[in-house]
């Protein structure tokens, strides 16, 4: 008895994975990737856990994958570029349980540094591709992925993109079903285990024949299905290309629908071409699939028409191939033909009490030039703030000052900035280079407990793992120690004088010396707010200092003053610090302007 | 309401304002219906008290769970500058239902930019049904401000004639913690009743 659900894209894909009978599940938290191992962690079974990053969760996961396992690994796109260096020679090496990389992308980067194409990843490191276009899809493929994983003796990747993994939709399931853990008996194979030169030149091979094989088996051809209901056009796509296709032509061209992105199955585009008289490729982001069709020789057009950055949608992939000369099934008529010109913006910035704030306050007012790196104090870069000079990816707040640190004035310093998950994801690797190469760098982590931006994810300065089970809490400060530095200064996030002294301490000592900045965040349960505060308007000047630390819960009311909603304040007391004129103070009882 | 063709509802505020809730118990309640739907959310970064979107679109078969510009049967939204930044994604005709509430955005709290004073004649402006309500009031006299989401769900599903599709006070029940049902559904009666 089969029942309907809704279900996320991410959780389809975990539900996917524990009908596969999975063993492990693991990866590092990365919109819009997270929601697989949380779903995953909910079900009965599978051992669930978050890596400290991506490279690391993936040569776990395929450690567990030689031992016999089910194994699988999620991350955000760029995480991808971070394990790397595995996929590439784990490709060669084969499996023993199956083992899949759900990697989900951002186009349009909702909530991401770039929108790099990760299919061409599967091309690049030789990793078949399956690419769902919806929830139902995404459990289906997942399952099929561990079938043919071990059936075909190569890891898979799983391609998810942002309007896969946070869309829902109806997926039918098996109530009824339980968790049977599939396990294959380990045998000790050096010359498939141990990549030396010479045996990764025979595995070089056997990949070859192993895709070879894989193209040629039913079950992965049937995940590409064509739809002829006309001779004249003919649509090529894949994932979430296919829904905006389908939205806005239905039946009225025939589609080719690729559900196998890597290896490309080039007879069947052929037999597709042969049937309609025009072949147009509608892919998100890069030319993917039209280079691959181009390169059979079969005429095409794709991106003459289609975008080549930033998300699609039905109406987007319409109005584009009207140009082509194809009719959508719909003629809309929007209500105003652009968008509102003129409004305000609203940009996602730091929340209210947020521990983040008062470093990046007083960056820019004690001069000092910062490298930032990712997660929730990205936005410490926003005005008013306006707190970071560089920033680029996880880790970079460390490794990129180092390279500033090289070419600064004779006794100045750059500070590296990054939380506390990064810096156990790949910070303290350059906080270990600042050391060996004597770089002029003060390195600081904001250290919330937590990692925040997606979500509130156990990390190893938490003391928790992924199932809530305690376990050592390591100490960023204990960290600077061991690797060198001769000062850790260690500040409460609240007190601005405090941070104020590290920071001229820090930038002028001769010593090697790192700052930790703490709190938890303030979204954490054990969070303690404090008193909400309020403008004492017989102090205040209208001087607007107060406003220039960028709080959600102060304004300007109507007469100019500076407000505090008091619903919306956490009580942090950074305003009433920063407040010249004594005219921010604590609340009183029963006054609520 | 129930025509030929996919139907497309789209939720826009700002993040913490319980829109995840709203879209979800929509689709769930749709699906109880026997309808095919599809809906789709943005996580992440653009929470941290920016704008937040989330659409709904059902019908006898959904492909897509996006929707662009032009393409949105009924606009929920619930701030009041967002209806103003979203209401190009509506189709000519379609419904705009606006709740009144004003939260400033970060231009606006560091005294950059002011926050518009004529959002209202603005949205009176473009050739929409056009309903403005004030649900936080109501959420505040029903005892809970948090229930603004599902007094605007309750009118958004009479005026687009869903509110006798399934029995919504069960969805809405089986969707919130049992501490806040009571007062979750007297929320979806009232905002049943709001138009």
């Amino acid at each position: 008895m089969q029942h309907k659900m809704i279900l996320s894209g991410n959780e389809g894909v975990a539900r996917g994975a524990w009908e596969a009978g999975v063993g492990m599940g693991i990866g590092y938290p990365g919109t819009p990737s997270t929601e697989i191992v949380e779903a995953l962690a909910k079900m009965e079974g599978p051992m669930v856990a978050w890596a400290v990053n991506e490279k690391v969760a993936l040569e776990q996961a395929y450690g567990a994958c030689v031992t016999g396992l089910r194994s699988l690994v999620t991350m955000k796109h760029v995480g991808l570029n971070v394990a790397a260096d595995p996929l590439f020679t784990t490709a060669y090496m084969g499996v023993n349980g199956g083992l899949v990389i759900a990697v989900a992308d951002d186009p349009g980067m909702h909530s991401s540094q770039n929108e790099q194409d990760n299919r061409w990843y599967a091309l690049h490191a030789k990793v078949p591709m399956l690419e769902p276009s919806d929830s139902r899809e995404c459990r289906d493929f997942t399952r099929l992925a561990f079938e043919l994983s071990e059936r075909h003796d190569v890891p898979f990747l799983l391609r998810l993109v942002t309007r896969v993994s946070h869309s829902r939709g109806v997926v039918e399931i098996d109530p009824a079903a339980e968790y049977r853990r599939r396990s294959r008996s380990y045998e000790r194979n050096v010359p498939k285990y141990v990549v030396l030169p010479a045996h990764a030149r025979a595995r070089r091979v056997v990949l070859e024949e192993n895709l070879k094989r894989l193209l040629a088996d039913p079950d992965a051809r049937a995940v590409n299905t064509m739809e002829i209901t006309g001779s004249e056009v003919g649509i090529i796509t894949s994932g979430a290309s296919y829904n905006y296709v389908k939205e806005a032509f239905g039946d009225r061209y025939s589609v080719l629908k690729l559900g196998l992105v890597y290896p490309v199955d080039g007879e069947l585009i052929r037999e597709f071409a042969a049937k309609v008289r025009r072949v147009y490729v509608v892919e998100e982001l890069d030319p993917y699939l039209e280079t691959h069709v181009r390169a059979l020789g079969v005429a095409c057009e794709g991106k003459k028409y289609i975008s080549p950055f930033f998300e699609l949608n039905p109406q987007a992939v319409a109005t584009s191939l009207a140009g082509a000369g194809l009719e959508p099934l719909e003629q809309l008529e929007p209500a105003t033909p652009e968008p509102v010109a003129g409004i305000p913006a609203r940009p996602p910035m730091l929340c209210a009490g947020c521990p983040h704030r008062a470093f990046f306050y007083l960056a820019r007012r004690e001069k000092i030039m910062v490298v930032g790196d990712i997660g929730c104090y990205t936005l410490g870069a926003m005005p008013p703030l306006d707190g970071i000079d560089v920033s680029a990816c996880m880790g970079g707040g460390f490794s990129i000052a180092l390279g500033i640190g090289t070419n600064l004035p004779e006794g100045e310093k750059v500070f590296g900035v990054l939380g506390d998950s990064t810096f156990y994801h790949s910070g303290i690797t350059g906080a270990v280079d600042a050391v060996f190469n004597r770089r002029p760098i003060v390195p600081v982590v904001l250290d919330n407990r937590s990692t925040a931006m997606t979500g509130h994810q156990e990390n190893p300065g938490t003391g928790r793992t992924l199932d809530g089970e305690p376990t050592v809490m390591q100490d960023p400060e204990r960290i600077f120690r061991a690797v060198g530095f001769d000062r850790v200064l260690v500040v409460n996030a609240y007190d601005l004088e405090g941070i104020r002294n590290a920071i001229r301490e820090a930038k002028t000592s001769r010593d090697r010396v790192a700052i930790v900045v703490k709190a938890p965040c303030r979204l954490l349960k054990e969070s303690r707010r404090g008193p909400a505060r309020e403008v004492a308007r017989d102090n205040c000047t209208k001087c607007k200092n107060c406003l220039r630390l960028g709080c959600p819960a102060l304004s300007l009311d109507g007469e100019g003053y500076p407000a505090v909603d008091p619903l919306a304040c956490a009580g942090c007391g950074l305003c009433e610090q920063v407040c010249r004129h004594q005219a921010v103070r604590v609340q009183e009882k029963g006054v609520t302007s | 309401m129930m025509a030929e063709g996919t139907k497309r509802v789209m939720f826009a505020g700002v993040g913490g304002q319980g829109i995840l809730l709203a879209s979800r118990v929509l689709a769930e309640g749709l699906l109880r219906a026997g309808l095919d739907v599809k809906s789709t959310e943005v996580h992440g970064m653009a929470q941290r008290g920016g704008s937040v979107v989330t659409q709904v679109c059902f019908g006898e078969r959904v492909y897509s769970p996006l929707a662009g510009p032009g393409a949105i049967d009924i606009l929920v939204t619930l701030e009041k500058l967002e209806a103003l930044r979203y209401v190009h994604f509506l189709k000519r005709s379609g419904t705009l239902l606006a709740n009144m509430r004003e939260i400033p955005s970060l231009p606006v709290l560091t005294g950059a930019v002011p926050y518009p004073r004529d959002i209202e004649e603005r949205l009176a402006s473009f050739p929409v049904s056009l309903y403005l309500i004030d649900a936080d009031r109501e959420a505040e006299r029903l005892g809970n401000p948090r229930v603004m989401n599902v007094v605007l769900l309750g009118a958004m599903l009479r005026l687009a004639g869903l509110d006798g599709l399934v029995d919504w006070k069960e969805v809405v029940a089986g969707a919130v913690r049992p501490q806040y049902r009571e007062v979750n559904l007297i929320a979806l009666e009232a905002g049943m009743r709001l138009l």
